[in-house]
C-alpha cells in the first residue's frame, strides 16, 4: 500500500509537470490550430535561465528559498519573451499559409533553439542547484514523497487554478475563449486577435518555464535536449486529454504521469516510454478526440 | 454615415465587387438585395475590413476606414451580425452577450442592455446559462442580434437575418430591426435575399448583380419596379 501511494504521488508530481507544459500546446492549438513544436524548447530555456540567474545569485551567499523567489520570475519573463518572439517571427508571417508551413517552421524553430543552447552552453549535463526548500515535516513521509515533490504539486496546482480563473473571468480570458471558438466572430465584436495570439504564447511559455525550473531543481541536472523529451511527453498528454481543451491538458498530464509511474513501478522501468506512447496509440485509435476533447465538426 | 466609393474587392485573384457605390445616411434603414453569389456578403466583409478593398474608398462619417484592422472599425461603432449567425458555441447565452459588449467599459449600461434584450427576447432569458451552440436556429439568430445590440453600434450591418428561419420568426426579427432603428436611432444596413420583407422596412434599396450595383431607388419604388418584381419578388 505504501508502495502504491509512493507511485501514485510520484505520478502526480510527473503529471503536474506534464500538465503545465501540455497547457501551452493545447492553448496555442485551440487558438491558431498549430502544434507549436518549439514549445518544449521554451521549457528548456526556462531551466537554463534559472541555472544562470541562480548561479549569479548564489555568489552573494543568499539562502536557497530567496534565490528561488528571484530566479523563478526572471526565468518566467525571459521564457515568455522567447514565446512572444517566436510567434512574431516564425508563425505570424505564415498566417493564412497552408497548415503544413507553420508546422515546419515550428520544427525548424525547435531545432534552432536546441542548437543555439548547445553552442552557447555545452552538450553535457550541467548540475542544477536544489532551489526547492526542504521542509522539516516532510521527513516523516520520506518513504512516499519528499518536499520538492510536494512543492511541485502545490505550485502546479496553484498555477493551474490561477489560469482557470484567468480564462473564465478576465476580459482577455473571455477574448481567448471566443477566439478559439470562432476567430472571425471574435474580430467582429472587436477582439484584437493578434494580441490574443501573443498573449496565448506568453502564458503558455510562462507555464512551461515554471515547469522547467521546478523539474530541473528536482532532478538536479539539465542539458539542451531536455525540452525535446519533455515536449513530446507533454504533447502526448495534450492529445490524451483532448487537444484544444484546457482541463483536458491538465487531466491528460496527470493520466500520463500515473501511467508512467505505475508502469515503471509494477512492470519495469525500461518500459516507461513504451507505456506512455502505447497509451497515446490506444487513445488515438479508440477516442481520437481525446478524453475531454470534442468531436470535430459540430454545427454552427 | 457610411459611404462606399468605387469599391473593388475580391478573394485572391478572383474579383467579386466592381465599382460599388453605396451611401447610407444617419438613421436610415438601407437594404442591399440580390441573388446568391452577387457579392452582398463580400460588401459587408469589405466594410468590416475582413476583405481588403483593392481600390476605391470606404468612408465612415467622412473618414476613410479602408485598411484599418477590424477591431478598430468595430471600435468606431460598426457592428455586424454575420451570415450564419456565428454564435460562440461553448459560451453561455450571457457570455455571448458579454462578448457583444466587449468594447464597452460601462458595467451599468451593459447590465441594463442585457435586461433590455432579455425583455425583447424572453426565451433568451430562460436560456441564459445554456451554451450558445445548444440553441435552435431562430434562438441563435435572436442571440446574434442581441449580441449586436449589446455593442450599442451606431451602424448595424445585418447579413441575411432571415436565412433558414420560420416565417413567424422572420417577422419577429424584422419587427425588432425596425424597433432598434426607431428607438435608438441606429443606422441599419440590411443585406437580404428576402427582398420583399427587406424593402418593406427599408427607406432605400440597392440591387446587386454579379458584384455590380444595377438599380438603386426608394424602397417603395423598388417594390413597384417591374424588373425588380420579376427578378427578386417572384411576382
Amino acid at each position: 500500500m505504501e508502495y502504491f501511494l509512493e507511485l501514485f504521488l510520484g505520478g502526480l508530481t510527473r503529471g503536474s509537470i506534464y500538465a503545465l507544459i501540455a497547457l501551452g500546446y493545447t492553448m496555442v492549438y485551440g487558438i491558431i490550430k498549430l502544434i507549436n513544436f518549439a514549445h518544449g524548447e521554451i521549457y528548456m530555456i526556462g531551466a537554463f535561465t534559472a541555472l544562470i540567474i541562480s548561479g549569479v545569485l548564489a555568489q552573494f551567499g543568499l539562502p536557497g528559498w530567496s534565490i528561488l523567489l528571484m530566479t523563478l520570475p526572471i526565468a518566467v519573463i525571459y521564457s515568455s519573451a522567447y514565446g512572444f518572439t517566436i510567434e512574431k517571427i516564425a508563425y505570424r508571417p505564415l498566417r493564412g499559409a497552408p497548415r503544413l508551413s507553420p508546422l515546419i517552421s515550428a520544427i525548424g524553430m525547435s531545432i534552432f533553439l536546441q542548437n543555439y543552447v548547445l553552442l552557447a552552453q555545452t552538450a553535457d549535463f550541467l548540475p542544477f542547484p536544489a532551489l526547492l526548500p526542504e521542509l522539516a515535516f516532510m521527513e516523516g513521509f520520506s518513504g512516499i514523497m519528499n518536499s520538492s515533490e510536494l512543492f511541485i504539486v502545490l505550485t502546479a496546482a496553484a498555477v493551474m487554478a490561477g489560469l482557470t480563473a484567468y480564462i473564465k473571468y478576465t476580459r482577455m480570458g473571455k477574448a481567448m475563449r471566443a477566439t478559439s471558438q470562432n476567430q472571425r466572430m471574435a474580430m467582429l465584436v472587436g477582439v484584437n486577435v493578434d494580441n490574443v495570439i501573443s498573449m496565448t504564447f506568453v502564458i503558455g511559455s510562462a507555464l512551461a518555464a515554471v515547469g522547467g525550473v521546478l523539474i530541473a531543481s528536482h532532478v538536479g541536472q539539465i542539458n539542451f535536449y531536455i525540452g525535446f523529451i519533455a515536449g513530446i511527453k507533454a504533447f502526448t498528454a495534450a492529445v490524451l486529454g483532448g487537444i484544444g481543451s484546457v482541463p483536458g491538458a491538465m487531466l491528460g498530464g496527470l493520466v500520463l504521469g500515473w501511467t508512467e509511474s505505475f508502469a515503471t513501478g509494477y512492470v519495469s522501468s525500461d518500459y516507461e516510454d513504451v507505456f506512455a506512447f502505447a497509451l497515446l496509440v490506444l487513445i488515438l485509435i479508440f477516442r481520437p478526440s481525446g478524453i475531454l476533447g470534442k468531436e470535430e465538426g459540430h454545427k454552427v | 454615415m457610411l459611404k462606399l466609393v468605387d469599391v473593388h474587392a475580391g478573394y485572391g485573384a478572383i474579383p467579386v465587387l466592381r465599382d460599388v457605390n453605396i451611401e447610407v445616411n444617419e438613421g436610415e434603414i438601407i437594404t442591399l438585395i440580390g441573388a446568391n453569389g452577387a457579392g452582398k456578403t463580400t460588401t459587408l466583409m469589405a466594410i468590416c475590413g475582413l476583405v481588403r478593398a483593392r481600390s476605391g474608398d470606404i468612408l465612415l462619417e467622412g473618414e476613410s476606414i479602408c485598411g484599418l484592422p477590424t477591431n478598430r472599425i468595430v471600435e468606431m461603432g460598426v457592428c455586424q451580425v454575420p451570415e450564419g449567425r456565428l454564435i460562440f458555441p461553448d459560451l453561455t447565452v450571457t457570455e455571448n452577450l458579454d462578448m457583444g459588449a466587449f468594447m464597452r467599459r460601462d458595467r451599468k449600461g451593459i447590465h441594463e442592455d442585457a435586461e433590455y434584450v432579455f425583455n425583447l427576447f424572453p426565451i433568451l432569458a430562460d436560456r441564459r446559462h445554456q451554451a450558445g451552440g445548444t440553441l435552435s436556429g431562430g434562438e441563435q439568430q435572436m442571440l446574434a442580434i442581441s449580441r449586436a445590440i449589446m455593442a450599442r453600434p451606431r451602424l448595424l450591418l445585418l447579413d441575411e437575418p432571415s436565412l433558414g428561419l420560420a416565417p413567424l420568426v422572420i417577422r419577429q426579427i424584422f419587427d425588432i430591426i425596425v424597433k432598434i432603428n426607431r428607438e435608438s436611432g441606429t443606422t441599419i444596413f440590411l443585406v437580404e435575399q428576402n427582398a420583399n420583407q427587406a424593402l418593406k422596412i427599408a427607406n432605400r434599396g440597392y440591387v446587386m448583380e454579379n458584384g455590380v450595383i444595377t438599380v438603386t431607388d426608394a424602397a417603395d419604388r423598388l417594390l413597384a419596379n417591374e424588373d425588380v418584381k420579376k427578378a427578386y419578388l417572384g411576382i
